[in-house]
């Protein structure tokens, strides 16, 4: 029951991505062509207010509802996120959507997107076991 | 009434939606030291449902329930703003874009995506087939393989100023460009 938070950020998180329509096929062609705002208002708001919430979490040393310190590890770049980028790029265009906006399009009635997400689990599952032999 | 209703049907505009989503990376790591990521959570559902001898699937996925958690919030959050009180017109997408989309036999319909392409019949279709399935594809095995998506990477990479990150997101922007311009259309033609 503890874990019920985050179902209810996640319902959040769904309502913004949608209302927002940042889970639309139509916004992410919009997007990729350079011929609206939305979605680039959306990234330049939204990661300025990451870094401000993190700094302020630094600055006055906040707590987790745990009080455990907050963690932020840091990514180690390899070559996997430039090659494996660009993959997800070009899915990122075919169904407009990525991994979140998978799910609140089911959500939204296109049922049909359970064959997207399930393909997405299966590609997921490839990589993982290609793991060792996919260059790096 | 009515007016209460277009309130809730409304589609928000940037500057509401981006800061609210960028809440979510304070939200999470406030709420257990929990890193937003959702291409994480696909990884645990295969972990889940489907280890096989695949190593790299064998963790103890039980601790990212919450992740798991998440993205089934997403789902009825997608329900919620999308089908219980959905926007009653099309995405008002440029007209540029509806004029290029037009030229591509991708016609502008209600709903968040094109229903002509997105449909259990299109599924039949080699078109239908390309762009669910091959997409989805792509999609899972790109970000697994990128180590996050546009949560992970774009949203809580950036904000917390990686810039492995900053390789990524650019990445997929390089992805995405390439794709609209060079192998959409020539799908959309099938």
């Amino acid at each position: 029951m503890k874990q019920i938070k985050f179902l209810i950020a996640g319902i959040l998180f769904g309502i913004v991505l949608t209302r927002s329509e940042a889970i639309s096929w139509y916004r992410i062609q919009e997007m990729f062509r350079f011929q609206g705002f939305q979605m680039y208002g959306i990234f330049f708001t939204a990661i300025p207010t990451g870094i401000l919430s993190l700094w302020l979490i630094r600055k006055f040393r906040i707590r987790t509802l745990q009080g455990e310190q907050v963690r932020v590890d840091p990514i180690r770049f390899n070559w996997g996120i430039p090659l494996g980028g660009f993959i997800f790029g070009l899915g990122w265009a075919l169904t407009g959507a990525c991994p979140g906006p998978l799910f609140a399009q089911i959500g939204t009635g296109f049922t049909v997107v359970v064959v997207t997400l399930l393909s997405a689990l299966a590609g997921t599952w490839v990589c993982s076991a290609l793991h060792s032999r996919l260059p790096r | 009434m009515t007016s209460l209703l277009s309130i809730l049907n409304r589609p928000w505009p940037w500057y509401v939606a981006g800061p609210l989503i960028g809440l979510a990376v304070p939200g999470l790591l406030i709420a257990g030291n929990k890193r937003l990521g959702v291409s994480s959570a696909l990884r645990d559902i295969c972990a889940a449902c489907v280890p096989m001898q695949v190593s790299l699937l064998h963790y103890d996925w039980k601790k990212n329930v919450w992740n798991i958690l998440f993205v089934a919030g997403i789902l009825v959050g997608g329900f919620l703003a999308g089908w219980v009180f959905p926007n009653p017109g099309p995405v008002a997408i440029s007209g540029h874009t509806v004029a290029d989309l037009h030229r591509l036999g991708v016609p502008l319909q209600k709903g968040m995506l094109p229903v002509s392409l997105f449909s259990w019949k299109g599924l039949l279709s080699l078109k239908g087939l390309i762009l669910m399935i091959g997409g989805g594809f792509l999609v899972g095995f790109g970000t697994r393989y990128a180590g996050g998506c546009t949560s992970g990477h774009g949203i809580m990479g950036l904000s917390s100023l990686q810039w492995p990150s900053l390789v990524a997101v650019s990445t997929f922007f390089a992805g995405g460009i390439f794709c609209t311009f060079l192998i959409l259309p020539w799908i959309l033609k099938l």
